[in-house]
């Protein structure tokens, strides 16, 4: 593979930015000016010299290449990662205008790019060498499961009473009642070690000041903590795989143990969601041989990016490794084989009839899903009334907006990017509606991102 | 309704409604269908309504389409290079104010290279690449003073998008033809429609689109209805004959000097004194003719001033403004509008057959020197008479260039614009490399962007003496700025030797050294970016290297 085979665009390279200041930042430094004895090496390490407001330049250097994801080190003082200074050199290398040549690298970068190396391999050795070295003792990790659902069952019963304790009294209550109750009711869900009943209860709480038709919500948010309550009571009796994605759903540890897929991974979209403690990162990954969609969930404590970034439009050649439950999309990263690659591979669609019941299908394997991954083809950005609508461009059907997918600026892109005419979108599509994130124009054109 | 359509008549949408009313109310008041009452209602009640929600959801089919929006008409203007798509989308994303801001620090403010980036995108005629149309229309919406170049950039599609989102009207009053598109202009039925019925602004740009083409025909469509217009709307009207002027507009503003409006009245005489060879250029030049004359009684000749006596009609007729401003003597106020609008071409023959320079070298009678002198400034430039200009403007290193002399710097600076490009930089050149920068900021304005290498050398000479002299930088930040979007990038290795930090002499402000190589670093960085920029949007050169 060519030097310029492996490149990325500049928006990849953003990408990696943790945040819009330090994207703002970097941007700034993309140009040849304050660069120094730049350089880059073939199998994708780039380093240079950054001339800042002190005497001496800032030494920077990156391993694109490394299969397990961009490694960076720059001798400024910052602490964003990567810092202003390694976004820039890339962008740099990524605008390909010579001012990033290929060279040998200076003894100061070669030395952390080898270290780099040498630790990856022996890392990969001692994995591969003794892998059960983990649990120690299994007969004392099952007592602390028991122990566990033993606090699971007694918080999803309790929960239960308060369920029928609130359908006995009426809903219309619960609006006066206010958040106060669902937090106390979260909290004990949260000690009673079950994640998941914990969050959705905390979102009931929210449901009565949601605007009109919140009964309606409530009493299906209701229900389905309900049944999520009696499957977990009754988990015993449950298909292998639905028991487990009862688990997942009250949010017990799983580990993904499916066997390894290996394939050439697209990623279709990243975004992050953040709360008041964490900062999830959701990329979604299409297999361009195996048709297969899935997801990567990547965490970050509160104001810190998640560690793993997969810029849209790249492809990684790797093996992913699904979490248990039926029809579960969530997998874990195995091994990389080369480093990701852009890439002018697009999802195959469906119409937008499709959509809708391959929804109602999964719903089948895991009644609480939200919303199913799912590219729509030939679909053009229609106003409906105060809100928006994709419509199928051969059918007089069409998939309603979500409403946070109608507030955000992407909206804009994706309807500029149509003009009118039809194209191909990916995105969320649940009963709330359709919640776009990538779209591709008609004829040829990258990825445009839309969060 | 946010979800994809439910079927709403079927059987299960009226048992999920009893369902909803008997958890609204309660189980104790209402038992849910199909189950008895009592303790285990509520757990009847959740099991229902969980295989119903269940049910509901899978059974989700799409919605009806909308009306869907007509296609964007096509864009045929060749496509941006991507590297250049991508500084487009950088430029666009700096929002002023979004992180620290101001003129401190050593990178460049990316906003500040919007307006050279869609200069040179638009003279190359090239389409933006459609998803980057929301920030650029955005961009345009917070500055009006972007808006020409980036709505002509934005093209066809940005009128569609705007449209659909009220945010962006403005691209529909801005865009010509935005709104109603405009007529083609030999389809002259639909063209006396639009202007017979248009909105006042559709009028405004059909007849500017008109008179940019076709004077003529433009000042005719005025004529058909020029009787029945509101006074501003005259107003308006008569000052797109500004595109064009020429003799033949000269009957059509002789009438308008007679309008009830004195606005419209004064437009028309400013109009027509432009016009050297008009009628009323002729009956200014007698009046102002009367006010000046040789004077020998002194040791050499002099210019003698008379101003007038009196402020008759038909000089009000001509647009002379009767009543003076508080402050002002009225002689010399009506002294000063005859010789503005009389043609420069008059003062030659009157005095003594001389060139407007030795015109200008004369001495003038009892301080009359000023009062006259201005009004040769405004006269030269609205007669946009170079060689007057030039009279006037003297040398630029005459030691009363840099003071305030006759001729303050706005005025210079109008002069200026007078002349030619070269000669303008050539000009200002010589006045900082005499002068400095402190008086120079006005005069850099109206010079043509990126600078010629003269110039450009000798604000770069200067920013330099400054430095040397100790003071800080920021009281040269207006020109710094002017130097990051104006210096030519091709300039930048000259500044190479000014990026360190220098010793400092013992008389210099403290520290001032370290921020004058932040701010040439600064200048450096911007050109080096704007050069990379302007290669960007460069044709691709000859296959090969």
């Amino acid at each position: 593979m060519t030097q310029q085979g492996v490149r990325w665009t500049a928006d990849q390279v953003l990408a990696l930015a943790p945040d819009a200041a330090s994207r703002k930042a970097g941007s700034k430094l993309g140009a040849a000016g304050p660069w120094s004895e730049a350089g880059s090496a073939d199998e994708g390490t780039v380093w240079g010299l950054c001339k800042g407001s002190g005497s001496k330049p800032y030494q920077t250097v990156i391993d694109i290449a490394d299969a397990s994801g961009p490694a960076y080190k720059c001798s400024c003082p910052s602490r964003k990662f990567p810092c202003k200074h390694a976004l820039g050199l890339l962008l740099l290398w990524a605008g390909g205008d010579g001012a990033v040549p290929p060279g040998q690298p200076p003894d100061w970068a070669e030395e952390w790019i080898k270290g780099r190396r040498q630790r990856a391999e022996d890392k990969r050795s001692a994995d591969a060498s003794g892998s059960s070295t983990g649990s120690a003792d299994p007969e004392a990790a099952r007592r602390r499961a028991e122990r566990r659902a033993v606090r699971v069952t007694a918080g999803a019963t309790e929960l239960e009473q308060r369920l029928t304790d609130l359908l006995r009294g009426g809903l219309a209550g619960a609006e006066q009642s206010g958040y106060g109750l669902w937090e106390e009711t979260a909290a004990r869900m949260v000690d009673a070690q079950a994640p998941g009943l914990a969050a959705r209860v905390r979102e009931l709480g929210a449901i009565p000041a949601s605007g009109p038709g919140w009964p309606v919500r409530l009493l299906e948010e209701c229900a389905l903590l309900h049944l999520l309550d009696q499957g977990w009571l009754r988990r015993e009796r449950l298909p292998a795989g639905l028991a487990d994605t009862v688990r997942s759903r009250i949010g017990l540890p799983a580990s993904a143990d499916g066997p390894p897929v290996r394939d050439r991974w697209l990623v279709l979209a990243q975004y992050d969601t953040a709360d008041v403690k964490l900062t999830t990162r959701r990329i979604w990954l299409h297999g361009a041989d195996s048709g297969r969609t899935a997801l990567l969930l990547s965490y970050g404590a509160a104001g810190r990016a998640p560690e793993l970034t997969l810029p849209v439009g790249l492809a990684l050649d790797a093996e992913l490794t699904a979490y248990p439950g039926a029809g579960q999309l969530r997998a874990a990263l195995g091994e990389q084989f080369a480093a990701p690659a852009p890439a002018a591979i697009r999802p195959p669609g469906l119409t937008t009839a499709e959509a809708t019941a391959r929804y109602g299908v999964a719903l089948r394997d895991d009644p609480w899903l939200d919303s199913v991954p799912v590219t729509l083809d030939r679909v053009i950005p229609t106003p409906d009334g105060t809100s928006w609508q994709l419509a199928d461009a051969d059918a007089d059907t069409a998939l309603p907006l979500t409403p946070a997918a109608r507030a955000r600026p992407g909206l804009w892109r994706l309807v500029a990017l149509s003009g009118g005419a039809p194209v191909k979108v990916f995105g969320e599509c649940g009963h709330r509606g359709f919640t776009p994130l990538t779209a591709w124009p008609q004829g040829a054109g990258d990825a445009v991102q839309l969060y | 309704m946010n979800s994809p359509s439910v079927p709403v008549d079927s059987p299960a949408a009226s048992a999920w409604e009893e369902l909803v009313t008997a958890a609204l109310l309660g189980t104790d008041r209402r038992t849910p269908p199909g189950c008895a009452p009592g303790r285990e209602a509520p757990v009847a009640l959740l099991d229902a309504a969980a295989a119903e929600t269940v049910r509901r959801r899978a059974g989700l089919r799409p919605a009806p389409a909308a009306q869907r929006p007509q296609p964007a008409p096509e864009d045929p203007r060749p496509a941006l290079p991507p590297a250049a798509a991508r500084r487009l989308a950088m430029l666009l994303a700096d929002r002023p104010g979004a992180a620290g801001g101001g003129r401190r620090g050593t990178s460049p403010d990316l906003v500040e290279l919007l307006p050279e980036w869609l200069a040179r995108a638009n003279d190359r005629g090239l389409a933006p690449p459609p998803e980057v149309l929301p920030a650029l229309l955005d961009a345009a919406r917070g500055r009006t003073d972007l808006r020409p170049a980036a709505l002509t950039f934005a093209g066809p599609r940005a009128v569609w998008l705007a449209r659909l989102n009220p945010d962006w009207r403005f691209a529909l009053r801005a865009t010509p033809g935005g709104g109603a598109a405009l007529p083609r202009l030999d389809d002259s039925a639909k063209v006396r429609q639009l202007w017979q019925e248009g909105l006042f602004a559709e009028r405004v740009a059909l007849l500017s689109a008109i008179r940019a083409r076709e004077p003529g025909a433009a000042r005719e469509l005025l004529t058909t209805t020029w009787a029945t217009e509101r006074a501003e709307d005259r107003l308006m009207f008569l000052d797109s004959l500004r595109t064009g002027l020429g003799p033949e507009d000269e009957p059509f503003l002789e009438q308008a000097l007679a309008d009830r409006s004195r606005n419209v009245r004064a437009t028309a005489a400013e109009l027509l004194s432009a016009l050297p060879g008009s009628a009323l250029a002729a009956r200014m030049a007698v009046r102002a003719g009367a006010c000046v004359a040789l004077d020998h009684t002194g040791d050499g000749p002099a210019i003698g001033v008379e101003a007038p006596h009196e402020c008759d009609a038909s000089m009000e007729r001509d647009g002379v403004v009767a009543k003076a401003p508080a402050g002002r003597g009225e002689r010399s106020w009506w002294f000063g509008q005859l010789v503005e609008a009389a043609p420069l071409s008059t003062w030659p023959g009157r005095l003594g057959g001389r060139t407007p320079r030795e015109i200008v070298a004369l001495p003038v009678t009892d301080d009359w020197r000023g009062e006259l002198h201005a009004a040769w400034c405004r006269a030269a430039v609205r007669q946009r008479d170079a060689e007057w200009a030039r009279a006037l403007l003297g040398s630029p290193s005459a030691p009363e260039a840099g003071g305030p002399g006759a001729v303050s710097l706005a005025e210079r600076a109008k002069l200026l614009g007078t002349l030619g490009p070269a000669e303008r930089a050539e000009w200002v050149a010589g006045f900082i490399a005499t002068h400095g920068l402190s008086e120079a900021f006005q005069l850099l304005g109206v010079c043509a962007a990126p600078w010629a290498a003269p110039l450009g050398r000798a604000v770069v000479d200067a920013l330099n003496i400054a430095r040397d002299a100790g003071s800080y930088p920021w009281s040269f930040s207006g020109v710094m700025g002017l130097a990051e979007r104006c210096l030519d990038p091709a300039e930048a290795s000259r500044l190479d030797g000014l990026l360190a930090v220098p010793d400092e002499p013992e008389d210099a402000s403290p520290g001032a050294g370290g921020y004058w190589a932040e701010a040439f670093q600064r200048l450096v960085t911007t050109l080096r970016l704007r050069g990379a920029m302007i290669k960007e949007l460069e044709p691709p050169g000859p296959a090969g290297f």
